[in-house]
């Protein structure tokens, strides 16, 4: 059964400038219920990695250094 | 047999599966009773976030306070919005309980809004009685309860999901088995005794807006513990009575009647006219809701724009700041604002759930399910409109009986053999090199369940609806994940397949039409009392199929006067 990988427009924006995530900084992903928000290996920064957003706003209320932005994921706006 | 290095086995007298809003009080309640008792809060999230009121709560949209109702009254509301089939000494243990949690949450630095002589500051919302306390600054109330749980050394496991029950050979619950989320590590709890505090089934339909995860539920609560009870055995009750919302269309959160209604807020249709006599959430309310969209009136409106400067801004403080708080953020995108614009409503998905109708795993005033040992709480057991305040009380008497039966308990045998076939089961999709993405099972059932099982329910639909969901049975074998990640919503989409097939078995087991819109059977459009004043429990029988039976209704604690009986069924605003 072969696969194809789709792209998908994510409506969690991590601030690469702003996140912490690099010097150990785990909030916004201990955070998020449903566990869509990872370290991405190439930056060390969090992202958000699986498009499962219920934009329920821990993530962006908990950072403590206002890095993460909750958007209406596209299909809602 | 013995378990092999990989599956980690951890001993506990009281496990609580699920942190969102029953379980937390459930650990706390069970080692306020017995400090020396290990108590262990499993959780598929973090506790700090998790469950329904991860961002708060706007309100109590039942509390039972003295002077204003008395707990009779509160039943009788709750047995006639719930058309009779309800049992009735279970809600009277949440209205005893009421008042002493709000006291007990008061205490523990929840803030209810009280008016200037310090009273708590009471709102009429339901069709009777007034059960409807603000919270305007409810957003802080996970962390509360996680302030507790640590003062109180409940051990927590935040990212495992709890995916199958276990049981000794007498039959009693001895623990789960749960899957890692970030390693998909296999971890075996055996405990004395369980309370399932999962959540609503809020993922077999699907939204409006397409978005998987736009529910209005929160998408973790994809009813992992109604399947783990029905492959465990237990009964579930109610199915057939969904769980159906008014929402604000596309962002599918509540709109929310129970915030604005109390400041003049309403639902109104396309010409600004309200057409339900009563906000509170019934099937007969959603039923005229649904009447009116499809009626050539709707859409239909909460409409806000008459109000005051002054109260809008109430109303956008609470409604922007609590339980969804992205709700203004929604608005802004579309330049909608209260004071000039009606908000268009729409009804949600299908779903299964106590804290709001009254579907879900069966359990009685105790708290106990029809497992010995294992114990359910909040959206996820049956007690009918509970929400938040229910889901507290039922936690702690789940709690206070869970640690009861802990203490009478040896530490129950493991069926091993069982659990390395359930490890198997449970990998399979993450040894394969290639197969059916979750998502894409998941989509296909969810929209099964739109085309054919939502309402109005219609036998040939049904029975199409039910055969197709059989026939990707065969799909399971093929589930495909990438990582631990994908393996979580494999895991999760067979819960929502078990749940699909549930609402479609119970649905068509009722042949009478009750609870409004929620189980309006066009076949049998008639309420029958002769035949359907019952519960129907649904259960895996002996050839492992999902079958139905009916229960009596316990005698009522709390008799109805006959004009009462009828009250939710005239929401209709009658022409003048």
């Amino acid at each position: 059964m072969p696969i194809a990988s789709q792209i998908s427009m994510v409506p969690v924006v991590v601030d690469d400038e702003k996140c912490i995530a690099d010097k150990g900084c785990r909030t916004c992903i201990d955070v998020c219920p449903l566990d869509v928000l990872w370290i991405n290996e190439d930056t060390g920064k969090a992202h958000m990695k699986y498009d499962e957003c219920w934009y329920c706003m821990p993530c962006e209320a908990d950072c403590p250094t206002d890095a993460v932005t909750v958007n209406i994921p596209y299909l809602l706006r | 047999m013995t378990l092999p290095d990989d599956i980690t086995v951890t001993d506990i007298d009281v496990l609580v599966i699920g942190g969102g809003t029953a379980g937390p009080m459930a650990a706390i309640t069970a080692k306020e009773q017995n400090p020396n008792a290990s108590v262990m809060l499993l959780e598929k999230a973090n506790v700090k976030r998790s469950g329904a009121i991860s961002m708060g709560m706007d309100g109590l949209n039942n509390a039972v306070v003295p002077g204003h109702s008395e707990p009779e009254d509160y039943v009788k509301e709750i047995t006639i919005a719930n058309d009779g089939i309800v049992l009735q000494k279970g809600v009277m243990a949440y209205a005893q309980g009421s008042f002493d949690m709000i006291q007990k949450l008061d205490q523990w630095g929840v803030y209810f809004q009280k008016d200037e002589t310090g009273e708590y500051d009471m709102k009429k919302v339901h069709h009777l009685g007034t059960y409807v306390l603000p919270m305007p600054e409810g957003h802080n109330i996970k962390k509360i309860l996680y302030r507790r749980l640590r003062r109180h050394r409940v051990t927590i496991e935040n990212r495992y999901q709890a995916i199958r029950l276990l049981k000794d050979k007498d039959g009693s619950v001895s623990g789960c088995i749960a899957l890692g989320t970030r390693d998909a590590d296999i971890i075996v709890i055996r405990a004395k005794a369980v309370v399932m505090c999962t959540g609503a089934a809020g993922r077999i339909g699907l939204p409006a807006s397409g978005y998987l995860f736009g529910t209005y539920e929160n998408p973790s609560n994809c009813g992992d513990g109604h399947s783990m009870a029905y492959h465990a055995g237990a009964e579930l009750t109610g199915l057939e009575c969904y769980q159906i919302n008014p929402l604000l269309k596309d962002y599918n959160g509540p709109a929310c009647a129970y915030v604005t209604g109390p400041l003049g807020g309403y639902t109104a249709n396309s010409q600004g006219d309200r057409f339900i006599e009563c906000d509170y959430w019934s099937g007969q309310m959603m039923m005229e809701f649904y009447n009116e969209l499809q009626g050539g009136k709707g859409p239909v409106f909460l409409k806000l724009d008459h109000l005051a400067e002054e109260t809008i801004q109430e109303i956008e403080h609470v409604l922007h700041t609590n339980e969804r708080p992205s709700r203004g953020r929604f608005h802004d995108g579309r330049g909608t604002d209260y004071r000039t614009s009606m908000v268009e409503m729409h009804i949600s998905e299908i779903g299964f759930c106590a804290g709001h109708s009254a579907s879900g795993v069966w359990v009685n005033e105790k708290g106990e399910t029809t497992i010995p040992g294992l114990y359910g709480a909040g959206d996820m057991a049956s007690i009918p409109h509970s929400y938040m305040l229910g889901a507290f009380v039922y936690g702690q008497i789940c709690g206070e009986n869970a640690t009861q039966y802990a203490l009478e308990r040896e530490i129950p045998e493991l069926d091993e053999a069982f659990i390395l076939a359930e490890r198997d089961r449970i990998l399979a999709p993450l040894k394969r090199a290639d197969g059916i993405p979750p998502s894409q099972f998941e989509y296909k059932v969810r929209r099964l369940v739109n085309d054919y099982l939502q309402p109005p329910k219609v036998t040939k639909k049904m029975d199409i609806g039910l055969a197709r969901l059989k026939a990707m049975v065969d799909d399971i074998q093929h589930l495909y994940a990438r990582d631990a990640h994908e393996l979580l919503r494999a895991n999760e989409a067979q819960h929502v397949f078990d749940c699909a097939q549930m609402a479609a078995v119970a649905s068509m087991y009722r042949t009478e039409s009750r609870w409004g819109l929620y189980h309006n059977y066009v076949d049998y459009p008639l309420t029958d009392n002769e035949k359907w004043f019952c519960h129907v429990q649904l259960f895996k029988d002996e050839h492992d199929e999902m079958s139905c039976k009916t229960k009596p209704i316990d005698p009522y604690v709390v008799e109805l006067d006959e004009h009462e009986k009828n009250a939710y069924q005239q929401m209709r605003v009658q022409a003048v």
